[in-house]
């Protein structure tokens, strides 16, 4: 490639441009169409869970989601009470989540001499490593047998005139299923919550500091309100987490499709109903009312995932 | 020097519940893993043995036999998944640093946004219908082909983003030394972040070691040892599961046996992978 | 999507080329006989022990078994995603209609369905069918009811909350306990039915045989429906029940062996029969006949031979392991219709060579 006077140099610097040309178009046209690979296997996804719910969909319209009837045998699908399942599950998981998330992440971002930060941050990514399936193992053998002989006895002795702790303490129900979901989805969020917090500009906080606030108050006026949306999406990421959870709320949920205002009661999420059902579904249309359960859960983690990276996106780009 | 003011002394003792309710949260958050770590810890230990290691599942309801084929099952179905994710979001990664500052490439990353946070379950049934129905059967490769996918998004966003950090001065250098742009990617400028590529393939590799819901109805489970790609596999998770919810206790011990070799693997990956990070940076 | 498909297409075509063998040559000695079934955890003991007692005479034959339930067994093999499928609860007409091909049902062993429960100090219990209707439909929801002290006036009941356990997968063990509660039941059979994925009223859901035996095992004050095996294997106490010539028995070998015995002179001849609230003073009355389904037809000649001659295998030799395991022999005038059945299995149109020939 040194290149020589003369036309024979002319010529082969010609060439050897001509062939970079060729070289560059074919690995950006390659690599393109491996970044593709991504995009269709999306869009894939989607066309297929609608054609496979089409029977469903076409059988039941709206109705699905509102009627709470699950009988293979009469041929009558309902998923009401999986989606309150989810939702109740997950629902309960935020609650316990988040202010142990936001207490993790203030505490990591701002608060934490430096050798407490390692191991502290480090146990914390530990907890979103540990597969989900050891989680429901953990569950069946710990924490539902403290559940029923620790926790919701004195729950029902205290508070039992609420519909909320009504029935018999069994362990498994909606109470271990919320439990576990908090414990899987705290990772989540506190580490969002904690890249969302870092990107609050240091001038802001160091002038509080300076105007004499104290730590928490430098936190609550200066990191907080400019951090808050992403702090949301962080939420709706954890969210979107535990509502596709399958294993560890599987194992310890009870897996009963009933609607109860009880925490104690068992309980069926939406993608407990398919990880139990999905092979041995011999009717087409138990086979289809199956998938349509997956795609709405596919839909709706989708639309909470957009609406959580708009948000952590915008916090984090601004301060960049 | 005066003593502190009312308003003052009530704005301390809020600073320091504050921060007492911080470290609250911070030990409830632990204390889970803990219990969960010292469970597995103490029951695995009690239950490795060297034919937890070597041995074949026995017949139901006997005592004995171990996992060996869930343990090479498990490996091979993650290698596969790295044969799968890998060189897609790899290759994917780098479109998106080096040309993808377009309409395209935001489409791109979109896309592996959501496909990140799309159930592992839905990619399950998704696989069944893609793979195992069409080929007829259970199979180790629609598995793989589950894993991979989990895997690719991951993979797709950490090269992205290392490749970005690449300085523009080595690309430059190079290109100055009339490099073709393409070998000047793939040589310089991919050999520089590999190591933070590894870091990345490390972490979706522990995250693909531990699934078990797409597994379920693509890779089924094998009671023998199969090293086929068109046969259905064992894999670890699934053998958990399966133990976990039986009745038999010998099997609930071979599932915390199971549960410390998985923790285990995934804890090195994750500290693997940290060391690597940090290594980097401490320079 | 089609370029997904065509390179994955071409990677299992791949894969498959590579690996796979057996039919490709029929001359040539080829490698090990691999066969996938999935099906029924009713027989999952007894189906494991004998794959693994298979494999010692046959170590070229290895047969892995899946217990998903029967209704998972059925679904595979209608998809022919697994070569041979179980349940035990017959295929219905519907069921066969959707499957590509004939499909035969051969009837491998009889178990029992038992109520096993799990209460602190009581390890007898005596039930009628109004009894264990009344348990599962969530009508008697306190262990010291005086309506199960009635029965069991020795046994110190204690007041404790029933908590079912049931099966949350389409599963034939469901369809043998359904349908018995179906017929001594007329509330059951109106409120519930009877089939293999059916609403209960209450109770906890858990998968397979398995699932339901932990569950019981686990929760102090639990009761369910599981095959024999699971709660002798376990340790699980069960109840004796009150058959229909009003006796009261218990789920032992025999006593399922005379559940069988009323339905032998009115054998259908697909083998599809309920023996479940047998006549007869000795019948067990929630008995069952578990199924392997195969095709009539098998697609692979090398298979479906070795197929044939692991069932001919277990009809006869296999037998002899049933009984610790707390199954029931086959019938011996059964056994011979069994025979004849698996001689018309046919690969191409073709009979198979004769299971039971050499090496049976």
């Amino acid at each position: 490639m040194a290149a020589s006077t003369g036309q024979a140099g002319a010529d082969a610097q010609a060439a050897v441009a001509v062939e970079v040309n060729l070289g560059d178009r074919l690995f950006r046209w390659g690599t393109a169409a491996f970044a593709a690979g991504g995009v269709i296997t999306l869009g894939a996804m989607a066309v297929e869970m609608v054609r496979a719910s089409a029977l469903s969909l076409s059988h039941f319209g709206p109705g699905f989601v509102t009627s709470t009837d699950w009988d293979p045998v009469r041929e009558l699908y309902g998923a009401l009470p999986y989606i309150y399942g989810t939702l109740v599950s997950s629902l309960l998981a935020l609650l316990i989540a988040v202010p142990v998330s936001l207490g993790v992440a203030i505490l990591l971002s701002e608060l934490a001499p430096p050798w407490l930060l390692r191991p502290v941050s480090f146990l914390v990514e530990l907890l979103a490593a540990v597969p989900s399936v050891i989680f429901g193992l953990w569950g069946v053998f710990v924490l539902t047998p403290w559940l029923r002989e620790s926790v919701q006895p004195p729950l029902q002795s205290a508070l039992g005139f609420l519909p909320f702790f009504k029935g018999t303490p069994r362990g498994f129900g909606l109470m271990a299923g919320g439990l576990i979901l908090a414990i899987m989805i705290l990772p989540t969020i506190s580490s969002v919550s904690r890249e969302v917090m870092r990107a609050v500009p240091s001038t802001l906080r160091e002038g509080a500091l300076a105007l004499g606030a104290t730590r928490w108050e430098m936190v609550r006026t200066a990191v907080l309100p400019y951090a808050r949306s992403g702090i949301v999406g962080a939420i709706i990421l954890g969210l979107g987490r535990a509502l596709g959870e399958t294993m560890a709320v599987t194992m310890v949920i009870g897996n009963r499709a009933e609607i109860s205002a009880s925490l104690f009661a068992p309980s069926y999420t939406m993608a407990s109903v398919i990880a139990n059902e999905f092979t041995e579904a011999t009717g087409d249309l138990h086979l289809s009312a199956l998938s349509e359960v997956a795609l709405l859960l596919f839909l709706v983690t989708v639309a909470l995932n957009i609406v959580a990276r708009l948000l952590v996106w915008r916090v984090s780009r601004v301060s960049r | 020097m005066s003593a502190p003011s009312e308003p003052y002394l009530r704005r301390r003792i809020v600073d320091v519940a504050a921060r007492g309710l911080c470290v609250l949260m911070t030990v409830l958050a632990i204390l889970p893993l803990l219990s969960l770590l010292g469970y597995v810890l103490k029951q695995g230990l009690g239950a490795l043995s060297w034919s937890f290691f070597t041995e074949l599942p026995r017949p139901v309801g006997e005592v004995g036999g171990g996992m060996a084929n869930a343990l090479a099952g498990s490996a091979i179905l993650v290698g596969l998944a790295c044969a799968i994710g890998m060189p897609v979001g790899i290759l994917a990664g780098v479109y998106l640093a080096e040309f993808g500052k377009n309409r395209f490439g935001n489409a791109v990353r979109f896309c592996a946004d959501v496909l990140s946070g799309v159930p592992s379950i839905a990619v399950g049934v998704f696989v069944y219908t893609l793979v195992v129905l069409t080929m007829r059967r259970f199979s180790a490769l629609a598995g793989g082909v589950a894993l991979g996918i989990l895997m690719l998004p991951t993979v797709t966003r950490t090269t992205e983003e290392l490749v970005r950090l690449v300085p523009d001065t080595l690309r430059e250098a190079a290109l100055a030394l009339g490099v073709p742009k393409w070998r000047a990617i793939l040589r310089v400028v991919l050999r520089t972040a590999l190591p933070g590529i590894a870091t990345g393939m490390m972490l979706a590799v522990a995250r693909a070691a531990g699934e078990t819901a797409p597994l379920l109805f693509t890779a089924f489970n094998n009671r023998f040892w199969s090293a086929s790609l068109d046969k259905p596999m064992a894999s670890l998770p699934v053998q958990i599961f399966t133990y976990a919810v039986s009745p038999y206790d010998d099997w609930h011990r071979q599932a915390w046996a199971a549960a410390l070799v998985l923790v285990a693997a995934v804890l090195v990956l994750n500290v693997a992978a940290r060391l690597v990070v940090y290594g980097r940076t401490a320079r | 999507m089609k370029r997904l498909f065509c390179l994955l297409a071409a990677v299992a075509a791949a894969a498959a080329g590579c690996k796979k063998e057996d039919g490709a040559a029929p001359a040539a000695p080829a490698g090990p006989i691999e066969l996938q079934g999935a099906g029924a955890t009713f027989p999952y003991p007894l189906y494991s022990k004998w794959v693994s007692e298979y494999q010692k005479i046959h170590p070229d034959v290895r047969i892995n078994y899946q217990s998903i339930g029967s209704g998972g067994g059925i679904r595979q093999v209608t998809e022919r995603t697994v070569d041979f499928g179980a349940s035990d609860a017959p295929m219905t007409d519907a069921e066969l209609q959707k499957a590509p091909g004939k499909l035969v049902h051969i009837p491998t062993t009889l178990g029992a369905v038992v109520v096993a429960f799990n209460l602190q100090g009581v390890t007898a219990l005596e039930l009628t069918p109004e009894l264990v209707a009344g348990i599962f439909l969530g009508q008697i929801t306190r262990w010291n009811d005086p309506k199960l002290a009635a029965p069991n006036p020795g046994a110190k009941l204690p007041d404790t909350a029933i908590t079912v356990a049931y099966r949350s997968d389409g599963s034939g063990t469901t369809a043998v306990f359904t349908d018995y509660l179906a017929k001594v039941s007329p509330a059951w059979k109106e409120k519930v039915g009877a089939g293999k994925s059916v609403k209960f009223p209450v109770g906890l859901g858990a998968k397979g045989n398995e699932g339901v035996a932990g569950q019981i095992k686990t929760s102090p004050g639990s009761v369910g429906y599981v095959e024999l095996a699971y709660a002798r294997q376990n340790n699980l106490p069960y109840a004796t029940l009150k058959n229909k010539a009003g006796k009261v028995v218990a789920p032992e070998l025999a006593a399922v062996s005379a559940a069988a015995e009323g339905a032998l002179a009115s054998m259908p001849d697909d083998f599809r029969v309920s023996i479940t609230d047998a006549e007869g003073d000795a019948a067990y009355p929630i008995s069952s006949f578990t199924y392997i389904l195969v095709y009539q037809d098998q697609q692979d000649a090398r298979k479906g031979a070795a197929l044939a001659s692991f069932l001919w295998w277990a009809i006869h030799d296999g037998q002899k392991f049933e009984a610790d395991l707390f199954y029931a022999p086959l019938p011996a005038e059964l056994v011979t219709k069994v025979e004849a059945k698996l001689k018309t299995l046919t690969s191409g149109g073709k009979p198979l060579p004769a299971p039971g020939g050499a090496g049976g």
